[in-house]
């Protein structure tokens, strides 16, 4: 280990790492077209602009993601809780279209967060059951086609539009990492995450409700992928089966990318969001070489047990 | 470790009785699967028949080979979410190696622009064998990949099987980007039908006509398969040292290495013994639809149900305690579930309503004991 990266925090090392590899997977792709086409896309603000505005998607959920996997818990439930939202938002219409939507992601985080906090059924199976619910419900509801019915204006514009040449998804993006953001690390409720994910019998001894606490972070969770369906369902101006699918296990790598400890409590939001962007550039890096389906799985796992061995290691558990 | 007392009298009945209730998750979770199969077979037209049990079978093995593929991480308190990708790709592998060509199958490998011709694999009933051993093996190894990359990589397990399964669904799409390749009929027939049409298939015992055979000719092949794998390599694992080990390390690690037990050996062994499950989950799939497909969605709901059915069949995903035999149980409790829907003509389009409703109600009825702890503290874990 370097003296440079000594000094560097726990925390901050993992982020940093993660920001030199989106350098090298620019300054790669670059090289490539650069090779291929004469020309480097990768490197105009535009195309930028346009990937980060499908990313804005995934980041939104990560953000969501993030604040359960600090608590040491997951949420399963997010595909399908996308997905209903969008739906209902949909089909809803009109000016209550969105706080639909997002009321349908408040509820299932709800549901999510008794199950886990007031049953103690492990997370990992309450939130896979709601996902087979909402599944459930949805499927009932459309008959398995996709709706018909259209995303409003308002959604449209929040998703698809730009603002001074800037997308406005963006904006919503950088709202909630704002938000999120401050969350944990400036309000008494992000310093109870933090503790309850090293561990909740100690923050409970300390007074805390860790119940309510963990209710309040499936919540967080729940209304954030619901809001990521809204504006997806907003993006491609209708929702459709399965579009939450593509989003659980990269929002999952990109939290665990960004250095946050999949056994919750450790962990900065920044990281998220670099792990979120890493990830959107790969994916963009490897369709703009043509890469077919099976080299990218392929790739997108390599990389993330690449990025795991430089700084996600355990310790030995010894005593 | 406690003498034994001579089993005799009462002292046998509070063995028995304190097993029961170390057990009570996989002794509820086969009562409820008794009775739920009984009450099907009870309102299906032809039920209790060698047909409908030879179609149940066939069903449920895929999901019972991924259920004790998942129990056994799970005892190690790790998760393995590759074992659908697992599953996928040993069956796109099956799907060249044991088409039964007569002559052989030519293996090619094209990448990156290069053809390589890697030799004929031979087509006859010793290639078949070698062909499923071959896929057994490549289960196994990627299950030990997964072990060493959390052993030495010490990577979280649930990460890293996310990652690895990833690299194996890669595989699978290069091998079969589109659905393809074929399997041998008559192996096809052999397994996925009762044992009287195996030994027909395979010739033994006067074709299956033997007199001393006729009382066992109806089983299905794959209850038989299901029963030999669980008690020729379960319960061996079970009762070895590393076996042990497994169950340790997963009730808590630390006091399991202070012991001086192979903590990385136990480790390694139940993700390799996962990927070997798996690995014959897949073969059977294969077989069973005489064809491989690389089928992402498929591969994620047989992992994720693989989770349900551990917890199902008993087993704490905290790990220490459960059996893969209870997972078996889980699994096929899953499957009668789905099985009842046909029978009582419920509409399609509730039916995934009612199996989440189902898995909910199961899971939260299991944790209402919550309700009775005394002292808050005890529910931190």
């Amino acid at each position: 280990m370097t003296s440079a990266s000594l000094s560097l925090s726990r925390d901050d090392r993992p982020i940093l790492i993660a920001a030199l590899f989106i350098l090298v997977i620019l300054v790669a792709g670059t090289v490539y077209t650069f090779a291929r086409f004469g020309s480097a896309p990768l490197l105009s603000p535009t195309y930028l602009l346009q990937q980060l505005q499908i990313g804005a998607f995934l980041g939104i959920v990560a953000a969501g993601m993030m604040v359960v996997i600090l608590i040491a818990q997951i949420d399963l439930s997010v595909p399908w809780t996308l997905a209903a939202a969008a739906m209902m938002a949909t089909s809803i219409g009109g000016p209550l279209a969105i706080p639909v939507g997002l009321g349908i992601g408040l509820l299932v985080g709800l549901v999510n967060g008794i199950g886990v906090a007031y049953l103690r059924v492990p997370s990992m199976i309450f939130t896979l059951g709601v996902n087979a619910v909402m599944r459930g419900l949805m499927v009932a509801h459309t008959g398995g086609y996709a709706p018909q019915t259209a995303a409003t204006d308002l959604m449209r514009t929040l998703a698809a539009d730009r603002t001074l040449g800037i997308p406005n998804a963006l904006f919503v993006w950088a709202a909630v990492s704002v938000l999120v953001a401050v969350m944990l690390q400036r309000t008494a409720l992000g310093r109870y995450i933090y503790a309850i994910g090293n561990k909740e019998a100690a923050a409970y001894l300390a007074g805390v409700d860790t119940r309510r606490v963990t209710v309040i972070c499936f919540v967080i969770c729940g209304v954030a992928a619901a809001l990521a369906g809204v504006l997806l369902a907003g993006y491609s101006t209708k929702a459709y089966q399965g579009m939450g699918d593509a989003y659980l296990l990269p929002s999952i790598a990109a939290v665990v990318i960004g250095g946050t400890n999949i056994l919750g409590g450790r962990g900065r939001y920044l990281g998220t969001l670099i792990g979120v962007v890493l990830i959107v550039l790969l994916n963009s890096v490897l369709s703009i070489m043509d890469m077919p389906e099976a080299g990218r799985q392929v790739i997108y796992g390599l990389v993330i047990i690449f990025m795991l061995l430089v700084y996600g290691r355990g310790e030995r558990v010894t005593s | 470790m406690l003498q034994r007392r001579p089993a005799l009298g009462p002292s046998m009945l509070d063995d028995v009785a304190i097993r029961v209730r170390q057990n009570v998750g996989i002794v509820t979770a086969v009562l409820l699967f008794c009775v739920l199969y009984v009450l099907y077979n009870l309102a299906h037209p032809k039920g209790f028949s060698s047909a409908v049990l030879v179609q149940n079978g066939d069903e449920i093995f895929a999901l019972a080979m991924l259920a004790m593929a998942q129990t056994v991480p799970v005892l190690a308190s790790g998760l393995d979410l590759s074992v659908g990708a697992v599953m996928t790709m040993v069956g796109c592998f099956a799907s060249y190696l044991l088409t039964g060509t007569a002559g052989g199958t030519p293996l090619h490998l094209d990448l990156f622009g290069l053809h390589l011709f890697l030799g004929t694999f031979p087509g006859d009933i010793s290639g078949i064998l070698l062909g499923i051993v071959v896929c057994l093996a490549i289960g196994a190894l990627a299950g030990f990949v997964n072990g060493c990359v959390v052993v030495y990589g010490r990577i979280q397990p649930i990460i890293a099987t996310l990652a690895t399964g990833a690299v194996y669904i890669g595989i699978a799409l290069f091998l079969r980007p589109t659905p393809g390749g074929k399997i041998d009929e008559d192996l096809n027939w052999a397994l996925t039908n009762s044992l009287g049409d195996f030994a027909a298939t395979v010739h033994i015992f006067d074709d299956g006509a033997a007199g001393w055979f006729a009382p066992v000719a109806w089983i299905p092949v794959p209850f038989v398969l299901l029963v030999l794998i669980a008690l020729l390599v379960w319960v061996p694992f079970r009762r070895s040292v590393l076996g042990r080990a497994v169950y340790a390390v997963g009730s808590a690690e630390g006091a399991a290495y202070m012991s001086g037990l192979p903590v990385d050996r136990a480790k390694i062994a139940a993700f390799t013994l996962a990927g070997f499950f798996a690995g014959c989950g897949g073969l059977f799939l294969a077989i069973q639809t005489s064809s491989g497909n690389a089928d992402i969605p498929q591969a994620g709901a047989y992992t994720l149900n693989s989770i349900a059915s551990v917890v199902i069949g008993g087993t704490s995903l905290l790990g220490g305690t459960g059996s893969a035999i209870g997972s078996i149980f889980g699994a096929m409790i899953l499957r009668v579930i789905s099985f009842f829907f046909r029978i009582f003509d419920i509409a399609p389009l509730l039916q995934p309503l009612f199996e989440g409703l189902i898995l909910l109600a199961a899971v939260s009825i299991g944790a209402l004991g919550v309700l009775r702890v005394r002292n808050t503290l005890e529910l931190f874990r």
